[in-house]
């Protein structure tokens, strides 16, 4: 995948971030916010932890026969009239969407919230050929008019503050907007009608495929997927292969705790079916109806080590508990899929090199997986990522040998025991008044905002002699 | 089983853990050939260096008939990862999965086996308590600890806000973004002032080292303390 070197080193931005006060203050109030909302949705929902393990088994039944999953779904969907594109990686997704525009003749697509377009940098490859993309979901459109990347799966303005957004939406309005909420959304309404109905195509991802039906389904909030899959003559959905399902019994499963875990909400405001295109007797709905089934990495893990970020939802809940994501935001990660899954998903996507910072990004302390609805073991495989990127000896040179050093210590008590004693004496010109204050080399930045306690007068194994 | 942070840096809990396991009639032994249980390597990948450790480790403890540690992470190290770490050798893994079954984090060694939830000690405070992550999501323990502090006679226990949410030191990622691992720290202890507590109680020497650290570099009134040592009356 063509994804642009990040030039700074992942540490940098996550400071630069830590620098940022409105990304501060935005990303603290909204991921609060999620969490209680998340927390009170599934406290009053005693079945859900049931349907969570139901769901995870779902997956990964799913994805023993998922060939036989995807022909079924192809099958049906064109019986029912669309159009079914296979594309190996991203540039052929891409490619495949700008043959259609320039077969069609689309000028302008509007477009309905999705990672996987993210995913396959569809909005710069569709200006490039000359065809404008529009953002359709709020968030999205703000961050379009702010010519940025989505910073959370599900939220994608996140960083903004109120402020921010309001100056954004009064510029494209030529008036000074008030930041509030219903103000800038109705003015953000207006702006997109008229959008709605010029445009030729219609872009949406697909948080499902359900394989017995042939039908697309789209999780939203805004109503724009309606308009987005309804107004223009073209619809043209891209989905990971690892989002179909087998049955309509099964995306049930997958309703009734996708909302909660992303927004606590029982169910999204929309839930919109998508099977074939406007057929004869139909008043509504596009003339041509494409999908496109994209792998770019997925069926390599099939059987491999990240073999359960296959089964994520895309929810986002593992983002607003995560330590790390609540302090930098999405950004800093550098790449489409921010956050501990994101981590998961760009290994996945772009190679274990390319998460060799990103690996450690994470305090392991499993909130994340504590939070998933289909309980992707994230810590583990964050684990196995370091142990993959220290064989491959990715990982710096000095953190090799301090872990060779630690290792050649633990391995036998008379060293181990020596060491506290050197430690005792090379601590002594940093101690003051019982506390290590700055220390050198890498433990450094460790005492740039904390003390560290001294190796103590006398280890617990020096007093056990007359503890006994 | 004294953790290697607390036999270096923190002997004290060590001492307390001893003094509170005598007091409730256990006998104490401490095979003197430990070390570490491997978690450092473990986490950073270093998975054949832990499956070393782990393997000396389950053989040093071998004639033990309980194994208590106070730590979360480490507790948990031994009962989840070990049999997985030394699955490659029938007999090591048997050896392994017997030690899991007798491993015990300090709190839930006193609740779910000693029975006991009343400790007698001298212990005056109000007091806050971290769950630690491993503690918590790991072993699935959040009770114990409570049980254990809400009863004790001399201590208020207020409950912390965002309690569960992790410290941020997670072993060596405090060393590598030291930043972002600070700054989780800094909420946490805004948090642990506001409950006007002035001792913040938590189960593991990780926890306590970052926490610990913090407070004493913004000079904060509040101690940080390891249960054991609030249990066996620590009044330094």
């Amino acid at each position: 995948m063509s994804e642009p070197a990040v030039e700074t080193p992942f540490s940098d931005r996550a400071s630069a971030a830590l620098r940022d006060r409105f990304l501060q203050e935005a990303l603290g109030i909204a991921t609060t916010k999620f969490i209680g909302l998340r927390r009170e949705s599934f406290d009053g929902f005693p079945q859900g932890d049931a349907l969570r393990d139901q769901a995870r088994s779902i997956k990964e039944a799913t994805l023993e026969r998922l060939d036989e999953h995807l022909t079924r779904l192809a099958d049906n969907v064109e019986a029912a009239g669309g159009h079914v594109h296979w594309a190996d990686t991203a540039q052929e997704a891409r490619e495949i969407i700008l043959r259609l525009c320039r077969d069609k003749g689309v000028r302008m697509a509007v477009k309905s919230k999705s990672m996987a377009t993210e995913e396959i940098e569809l909005n710069e490859a569709l200006e490039r050929a000359g065809v404008t993309p529009v953002e359709t979901d709020l968030g999205e459109y703000i961050i379009q008019l702010a010519h940025e990347k989505p910073s959370h799966i599900i939220a994608p303005a996140i960083h903004k503050t109120k402020a921010q957004v309001a100056e954004l939406i009064s510029q494209v309005a030529q008036a000074p907007l008030a930041a509030d909420a219903e103000v800038l959304t109705a003015a953000a309404r207006v702006q997109l009608r008229e959008k709605f109905l010029q445009a030729d195509m219609g872009i949406t991802g697909a948080n499902f495929a359900v394989a017995e039906t042939g039908t697309v389904v789209l999780v939203t909030n805004e109503g724009n997927g309606r308009m987005v899959t309804s107004l223009p003559r073209i619809h043209v959905a891209v989905m990971g292969i690892d989002k179909v399902i087998p049955s309509m019994t099964d995306l049930a499963v997958f309703l009734a705790i996708l909302a909660r875990s992303a927004t606590g909400q029982k169910l999204s405001v929309y839930t919109t079916f998508v099977r074939g295109p406007r057929r004869s007797t139909e008043l509504e709905g596009p003339d041509e109806l494409h999908l496109i089934l994209m792998d770019n990495g997925r069926s390599g893990q099939i059987a491999g080590p990240l073999r359960e970020a296959l089964y994520c939802l895309r929810c986002g809940a593992c983002l607003n508990v995560c330590p790390v994501y609540r302090q930098i935001g999405g950004h800093a990660y550098g790449h489409t899929y921010p956050g501990p899954i994101g981590i998961l998903l760009t290994a996945m996507l772009n190679g274990t090199e390319s998460v060799k910072e990103l690996a450690h990004a994470s305090s392991l302390c499993g909130a994340c997986k504590d939070v998933c609805p289909v309980r992707i073991d994230i810590p583990r495989m964050l684990i196995e990522l370091r142990q993959h990127i220290g064989e491959e000896k990715v990982a710096p040179r000095t953190e090799r040998v301090v872990f060779r050093v630690f290792r050649r210590l633990a391995m036998s008590p008379a060293a181990f025991a020596l060491s506290a004693r050197i430690g005792r004496l090379l601590q002594r010109p940093f101690a003051r008044a019982g506390r290590l204050r700055r220390l050198p080399l890498f433990l450094g930045r460790w005492t740039d905002a904390r003390d560290l306690p001294p190796v103590a007068a006398r280890t617990f194994r020096e007093r056990w002699k007359d503890l006994r | 089983m004294i953790t290697c942070l607390a036999d270096m840096f923190f002997p004290d809990v060590g001492v307390a853990m001893v003094t509170l396991l005598r007091r409730h009639g256990v006998s104490v032994d401490f095979p003197e050939g430990q070390t570490c249980c491997g978690m450092p390597l473990f986490n950073s990948g270093y998975r054949e260096d832990a499956r070393e450790l782990a393997a000396r480790t389950v053989a040093l403890f071998a004639q033990s008939e309980h194994v208590v540690v106070p730590s979360g992470s480490c507790a948990w190290m031994l009962k989840t990862e070990y049999p997985d770490l030394l699955a490659g050798d029938p007999a090591l893994r048997g050896e392994a999965e017997r030690l899991a079954a007798r491993t015990w984090e300090l709190s839930q060694f006193l609740v779910q086996v000693l029975g006991v939830t009343d400790v007698d000690s001298p212990f005056a405070g109000r007091v806050t308590y971290h769950d630690s992550c491993h503690l918590l999501r790991g072993l699935g323990e959040s009770r114990a600890p409570r049980t254990l502090l809400s009863r004790m006679k001399g201590v208020e226990l207020v409950e912390l806000p965002g309690a569960d949410e992790c410290c941020g030191f997670g072993g060596s990622f405090s060393v590598r973004l030291p930043e972002v691992s600070a700054a989780i720290l800094e909420k946490k202890l805004d948090n642990v002032e506001r409950t006007g507590a002035d001792c913040l109680v938590a189960c593991d020497g990780g926890c306590l080292m970052q926490m610990s650290g913090g407070l004493s570099r913004r000079q904060s009134r509040v101690r940080a303390l390891h249960l054991a040592q609030v249990l066996a009356g620590d009044q330094s």
